[in-house]
Order: C-alpha cells, then structure tokens, then sequence
C-alpha cells in the first residue's frame, strides 16, 4: 500500500496503481455499495474524459466493481511543492476541465501530481459533467478552501491560479464571482 | 441588579458568559475549574420554526432574569463576555446591549466571543481532546474544523442549510414538533427498509436542501418511519464521511462531536465506529455542553480574558456572519 486516502486504498503492482474503495462500516451496506459502485464506475470514465480534454491524468487500463487499475503517476503531491508558478498552472487544467463541462469534485492540493515538469490531475473519483457556473464555483471554492486551510501566502497563490483559469476557460469571469459569492453564504445568512 | 467585582490579587478567574444566538438564552460563570452558576430560558415557537423577531423578543423579555439568577449566588465577576457571532441579528443584539450594560455599570472587561469556537472550547475543557477534528452540527451550522496555523480552520461546511435545519424542515412538513431531530430519530428506530436519497458531498462541503426535498417527496412512495431513517442514514453518512477525510488530510488524532444535532445517538455511533476504523479517538462531551449554552461561552471568554483579548463597548458590533475562520485565537 503507498496510500491510504479517506475512502480508497492504493496499491502499486507491478508498476502499475491498484486503487481500490473499502467498505465503509459506519454507513448503511446500501448507501456504502452505492457509492463504492458508483464512484469507481464513474472516475474511471471520467479520468479518461478529462485526458480528452487536454488535462494530464493516468491511463486507465482495467475497471473491476471497486477498484480501478490505473498508470502510476511518480512524482510530488502539490501541496508538498505548491509555488505560485504551479498554482497558476493548476489553474491552467482546471480551466481546461470546466471548459469541456467537467468539474473535478474534489480539488485538494493532494490531487495534483508534479512528474518531471508536467503537471497531473487525479482522483476522478467524485468528479460529474455539470458546466453550470454554480458547479464550477464550488470546484474552485473547494480548492481555495485548501488553500487558505494549508497553505501560507494563499492570496498570491489564488491570484495567480486565477490567471491561469482565466487562460484556459472563457466563463472564468463569472465562476470566480461566484466563488465570492459561494464563501459568503449559506451559514446564518 | 448589583455586581460584586473580584479583589484583583485574587487567583481565581471567573467571568460571566451569555449566549443567545438563536433560540436557546443562556448564561454562565466559570472560573478555571467548573461551572459556578448557570441559567437557560428556551424560545419555543408556537408554530413552525423560529422567527428571528420573536426570539429575539423572547431574549429580551428573558435577559434580566437569567442573569439575575446566576449572580444571585454572590459569585463576582472579573470579565463578561457574549456570543457575538455567528447568529441572528435581532437575537445577538439583544445580549451583546445585556453584556454592554454590565461591562459598564460593574466596570469589568468586555468579551466578544466566536460562538462557533466556544462550541470547540467548551468540548475540549470538558472532554479530553487535545487538538481534535471538530464536527460541529447544530441547526444552522454544520462544519469540520481543525485547528491550524493559528487559526480554527473551516475544512468543510454546508453549502446550503444546517443539517439541525433540514431535518426541522422535514419534521414541520410531517407536523412533528420543533426541533425536528429527537422526533425524527424516534421515529427511525422504528423503520424497516432504506429509501435511496440523493448523496451530496462536493469534495470537502456538503448540501443538504436538495435532500430535505427528496425526503419529503418520497413520502408518497413509503411510511414517515423510513424515510425519517433513510433521512438519517443519508445526511449522517455525509458528515461523516467529510469529517473522516479531513482528519485523512490533517492527519490529527482525535475527533470532537459539538452542537445540538450532535444528541443524536445514531450519529454518535456512525462517528464512533469511523474513529475506530480509522484508530482515532473520539470525543463527545456532556449533553448540556453540546447544544448552545452560557458556559461555553464564559470559558472561551475566559481564555480570551487571560491573553488580553477583550474589547471597547464602541468596538464590540455584533457580526451575524463571524467565520471561526476569521476569529483570531491567542489562548492556544
């Protein structure tokens, strides 16, 4: 095992990534088959999809009930190396990815990879087309969220992931609005 | 009212704290070991859920003599501080103008204090927890904190309503009494099957409106019993599973259950057996310092009191929407 994120085990055999959804105790065994079922049918395809889109992701080459065989990525997780030069690239893919409709669904800084000098996205597992700007400005909001939680220096950071987004995605504009709007409500508003 | 202030050489701390931020009037004094006094006057609506006005009425019809009754005791104050935030307006200026007088009139320290925050002080004062992953769900909140370069950090929240919320929403749409939880966790014991539910985690937050609507509509198609349970079943998961990948990616230790929502036994197991899966401990503390209360409030004032932290009447506005996120905190 090389990881254990919060609801998948990944393996590395044979050169290539096992990653697979373990059962979950605490949720009822219908609500746990589900999900497990239905993320790792969906990551799988949407790992591929997002490559059509021009984003960096692992090659998938098997698909079993809850796991996924998949290419290794070797490289540095994004929050160990996070600069403003590659935060202005994240922002690069994920404006590739909302241009094509898709939205990621679970942006952290541990889920891009820096191999060599290119930069990956993976773990598709919550990912879903939706380009509506609502959807994108949650994406965004998410990864922001990681940012300013554990990140120093998140205002540069975001200002230039922002120019990148802006790059690749033409409805930059009215997402990062949104995101402004997103953090200032649903609490007691 | 008459305040007996404290000789300054004294050892002992203790500080008046008043809470009143939704429905639920309460206040304090704590000094550095226990809860020396305490009083609570609850706003239940007649119908429906709370109306800020009229609880905030009920505050002010209320105030004099909660806090009449905690200082009857003779015990003196040396600081006196509020819930300043996050809340209902009309409610929160009903005791921040209570808190003001008194800081005035008995010449003590002011305290304006994050009501969010008081909930993870008060857990860890009251339980062991030491820097745990805070789940804190009540009815218009529901969040996953840690504490982290100096601040308590939002790792995930509702995009939408409280959860405490949508399930008095559901309850008031099948007429069962406000607060909706205790009615609907009855009611799931005694369900049968599991009614599928839209799941709604986007990454690190969580949506629960979509799902109160489901819930409801699917009424047609099964009894209340089940669909309180598949309710349950469906948001607790949620949060859950939130509050598992947060302490995946903080790699803390510990984890600390606060809030009103958070008397839920179901939720308490489903968390319990996540921690222990995950060989974290978990942490939930006494029932009365779960859902809002004064104590808490005075404990964090008290902290805050000790690191100087306290403010001018002229600076002290209430703030409706105070993030933890934007509560600086000098006691840890």
């Amino acid at each position: 095992m090389i990881a254990g994120g919060a609801e998948a085990i990944i393996e590395l055999r044979e050169g290539k990534i096992i990653k697979k959804r373990v059962q979950k105790r605490y949720r009822l065994a219908e609500i746990d088959e589900r999900l497990r079922a239905e993320r790792t049918r969906a990551e799988a395809r949407l790992t591929s999809e997002a490559r059509r889109l021009g984003v960096p992701t692992p090659i998938i080459y098997d698909v079993g009930e809850h796991e996924i065989i998949m290419q290794h990525i070797e490289g540095l997780q994004l929050k160990n190396v996070l600069t403003p030069a590659l935060s202005e690239r994240a922002g690069e893919l994920v404006g590739r990815l909302h241009s094509g409709g898709m939205v990621h669904g679970d942006l952290t800084t541990s889920n891009f990879i820096l191999s060599g000098d290119k930069l990956y996205m993976i773990d598709f597992g919550l990912a879903y087309f939706d380009s509506s700007v609502e959807a994108q400005g949650v994406d965004v909001h998410v990864l922001f969220q990681t940012y300013e939680s554990t990140h120093e220096g998140f205002e540069e950071l975001i200002r230039r992931f922002s120019a990148g987004y802006r790059r690749r995605f033409k409805n930059a504009g009215a997402v990062l609005q949104r995101v402004k709007e997103i953090e200032a409500r649903g609490r007691y508003a | 009212m008459y305040f007996t202030s404290r000789d300054v050489d004294s050892r002992v701390t203790s500080v008046l704290g008043i809470e009143g931020t939704a429905w639920n009037l309460s206040a304090a004094i704590v000094d550095e070991n226990d809860v020396l006094a305490e009083a609570t006057a609850t706003y239940m609506p007649a119908s429906g859920g709370i109306h800020p006005r009229e609880a905030a009425q009920h505050h002010a019809n209320h105030i004099t003599g909660v806090i009449k009754k905690v200082l009857s005791r003779g015990i003196g104050i040396d600081a006196v501080a509020f819930s300043r935030g996050p809340g209902l307006g009309p409610c929160l200026r009903t005791v921040a103008t209570a808190a003001r007088a008194i800081s005035l009139s008995s010449g003590v320290p002011l305290i304006g204090v994050n009501h969010c925050i008081a909930h993870i002080e008060v857990g860890r004062w009251k339980t062991q927890a030491v820097d745990p992953v805070t789940l804190y769900v009540s009815g218009a909140n529901s969040q996953v904190l840690a504490f982290r370069a100096g601040r308590y950090r939002v790792f995930g929240e509702t995009l939408d309503i409280g959860i405490g919320n949508a399930l008095d929403k559901f309850a008031r749409s099948v007429h069962l009494p406000h607060p909706g939880g205790p009615g609907i966790e009855e009611l799931a014991l005694k369900a049968s099957r599991y009614i599928p539910l839209p799941y709604v985690v986007k990454g690190m937050d969580f949506s629960f409106s979509g799902l109160t609507t489901a819930a409801e509509s699917s009424l047609c198609k099964a009894s209340l019993e089940d669909v309180c349970f598949s309710l349950q079943e469906t948001a607790f998961a949620m949060l859950v599973e939130v509050t598992e990948r947060a302490v995946a990616h903080t790699g803390k230790g510990e984890v600390l259950l606060a809030g009103g929502v958070g008397a839920n036994m179901r939720l308490r197991e489903m968390l319990s057996i996540m921690c222990e899966d995950r060989g974290v401990r978990f942490y939930v503390p006494e029932k009365k310092f779960m859902g809002d209360n004064g104590a808490m409030i005075a404990h964090l004032g008290l902290l805050m009191l000790e690191r100087g932290n306290t403010i001018a009447v002229e600076d002290s506005a209430v703030l409706p929407d105070f993030r933890p996120d934007d509560a600086e905190v000098t006691w840890r």
